[in-house]
């Protein structure tokens, strides 16, 4: 073992690099606060692995996306469990890394010499914001379409040079489609990780260069060294991290919805909980001055940020005394949150957001012939009413998976337009819910009434 | 630092990355390798007449199939070459050489298939004659019903047989 290691580090170099890069001396005052970095990039690196696992069963075009995810999650081993790290890993790096944000902010380490880390960090959040811009689409579900169509109308609505991003992104005239599926995902694959690792890399060498910043009284004391006592404490953090992430993964689903549908009347779109805050601002300014919440006020927010270090000029103060500091996170965390809390208060209850095209059993995929085959395998209930259905006739006139008349409406997807209630009163008195309906009245008995009313509500959409 | 410390400190980074690395590696593992959960259960495909198929000569039929391909159901195109041994007897080898999946062919004047990759030879049965070829011909599950020959999967030959 000895020599390989003597080999590599006399030809690379790469054994007393890594211990140099472990033995940095860090200030006396360094500790838990400035763990945040480090799950940032723990959390990117997870995004990267589950990301990549995703990409090797997964089919980059508008029609097939959808398909393949579907596959993912439903046949292959651990399938389920990569996509929801990834989507959950999402949520979480951006609370991560805004915590990097205002813990450096708080304390005022973006200050003298330190203003291009804070800036390429800068640059870093805004990555990670459009990671969940452009993976928003990739499901290709409903809610990934109509989410699109709204964030890309709000660019195109941008004075001057929205017209030339809705282009750029493949959705010019707020068309979502084909292209701008490929772009979405030529730019979540292709442009932001290499940028980010660039980045990144690039930030930890300011990091270097300039050293963790120091709090008052710093400057007495003697240094730490980074390893192994802070990065115990990075690891523990991590660790935490990690469970949550993990904990998340397994217990919280994702639903894949119904596929993309550009003809769907009845969906309400919302964006990603992060992004809903920028949403509920565009109602406050109505007409013309929309364009002061969509464009203006996030482009100055992003200026401000970009400008803070040579906003606040102050030397050292310890982060106790940064009052206001403290107060302009207040602020931006009430404004933030009362958006974002109105926002998720105006959402409406969306049926379709709950369906999940994954947890569609194999039966509810059946035609009805099948269905009352004697070996089909359903719930007692639906073969019950698959026979009722059979022997009144409605194939006649309705399709049911694919099987059957169409003189009436199919009844694939009815669950998103009708319930219960009205599903029996209709099968009762049809021309009282539908006038101009020439559907026969159907008073079945309870049971089968009940059945049949199941079983309407258990067709999938096509 | 007292040794102690830092022995569990370092321990400690050590066995908490190992918890990650394995709670990300395992399923990874699992994803990568498994086949889908779904088993397709192959349906026969009827592919010829075989009273259109002349005995001692093997045939070379081409039919259309579904076959599930990931996440998809494709219908495409595949072959077999049929051997007539009876009235109402056949076999059906698969169309891909057993050493390394190219299309062999028959050559009627030497009675034997050759595969032009790397001069395999195989007898009428599929027995291995010459070249590189490690085992006879691969068989579709074959039957005859009401005068047709009708294929299942293929089914892989023994070794050297």
């Amino acid at each position: 073992m000895k020599p390989l290691v003597d080999w590599i580090e006399s030809r690379t170099g790469l054994i007393s690099g890594v211990g140099h890069f472990l033995s940095e001396e860090i200030p006396a005052s360094s500790g838990w606060q400035q763990v945040f970095g480090s799950v940032a990039m723990f959390a990117f690196l997870v995004q990267l692995l589950t990301g990549i696992l995703l990409a090797f069963n997964y089919a980059p075009t508008a029609g097939e996306a959808y398909d393949s995810l579907k596959y993912i999650i439903m046949e292959l081993t651990g399938g389920r469990l990569i996509r929801q790290l990834h989507h959950w890993g999402a949520s979480l790096m951006i609370v991560v890394v805004v915590l990097h944000m205002v813990q450096v902010f708080l304390w005022g380490a973006y200050k003298k010499p330190r203003e291009a880390t804070w800036i390429v960090g800068v640059f870093l959040l805004l990555l990670t914001l459009g990671y969940g811009l452009t993976g928003y689409l990739l499901p290709w579900d409903n809610r990934a379409y109509w989410g699109t169509v709204v964030a890309t109308q709000i660019a195109a609505s941008a004075p001057g040079a929205g017209k030339y991003v809705a282009q750029l992104l493949g959705a010019p005239d707020g068309v979502v489609g084909a292209v701008t599926f490929a772009r979405f995902y030529a730019i979540h694959v292709l442009i932001l990780p290499p940028a980010t690792l660039a980045l990144i890399l690039l930030h930890v060498m300011l990091v270097r260069r300039h050293g963790v910043a120091p709090a008052p009284g710093d400057e007495v004391k003697p240094k730490k060294a980074f390893y192994p006592e802070q990065v115990f404490k990075d690891t523990l953090a991590i660790f935490g991290y990690f469970i949550v992430l993990y904990l998340l993964a397994i217990m919280v689903r994702v639903p894949l919805e119904r596929m993309a549908d550009p003809t769907d009347t009845t969906y309400i779109p919302r964006p990603d909980w992060y992004f809903l805050f920028l949403f509920q601002l565009l109602k406050l300014f109505p007409g013309p001055l929309e364009i002061v919440g969509s464009v203006v006020l996030p482009t100055l927010a992003i200026l401000a940020l970009l400008a803070a270090p040579f906003i606040d000029r102050t030397g050292l103060v310890a982060v106790r005394r940064r009052v206001g500091a403290a107060l302009v996170v207040l602020f931006a965390a009430l404004g933030w949150g009362s958006l974002t809390f109105a926002a998720m208060a105006s959402t409406p209850k969306n049926a379709q957001s709950s369906y999940d095209a994954t947890l569609v059993e194999p039966w509810q995929r059946l035609s009805p012939k099948e269905l009352v085959k004697p070996d089909s395998v359903a719930p007692d209930h639906i073969k019950l009413a698959a026979r009722v259905y059979v022997k009144s006739g409605c194939g006649a006139c309705h399709q049911a998976n694919g099987e059957g008349g169409k003189l009436g409406p199919s009844l694939n997807g009815v669950m998103f337009k009708r319930d219960a209630a009205w599903l029996e009163g209709h099968f009762r008195e049809p021309k009282k819910f539908t006038p101009n309906s020439t559907m026969p009245a159907y008073n079945f008995a309870p049971p089968e009434m009940q059945a049949m009313v199941a079983y309407m509500l258990s067709l999938p959409p096509l | 630092m007292e040794q102690g410390r830092r022995n569990f400190l370092v321990y400690t980074i050590q066995g908490l990355g190992a918890v990650i690395a394995g709670a990300l590696g395992i399923p990874a593992i699992g994803y990568l390798f498994s086949k889908p959960k779904t088993v397709q259960t192959g349906s026969w495909i009827e592919i010829a007449d075989l009273g259109q198929i002349p005995q001692g000569e093997p045939a070379e039929v081409i039919f259309t199939r579904r076959r599930v391909d990931g996440w998809k159901v494709v219908t495409e195109k595949a072959s077999a070459w049929v051997v007539k041994t009876g009235e109402q007897q056949a076999f059906a080898l698969a169309p891909a050489c057993t050493h390394l999946g190219c299309a062999y062919h028959w050559e009627s004047a030497k009675k034997e298939f050759v595969c032009p990759c790397h001069t395999s030879s195989f007898s009428i049965d599929g027995a291995v004659q010459a070249g590189p070829a490690p085992r006879a011909l691969d068989r579709y599950e074959t039957r005859i019903v009401a005068g047709k020959v009708q294929v299942g999967k293929v089914v892989q030959s023994g070794e050297g047989a």
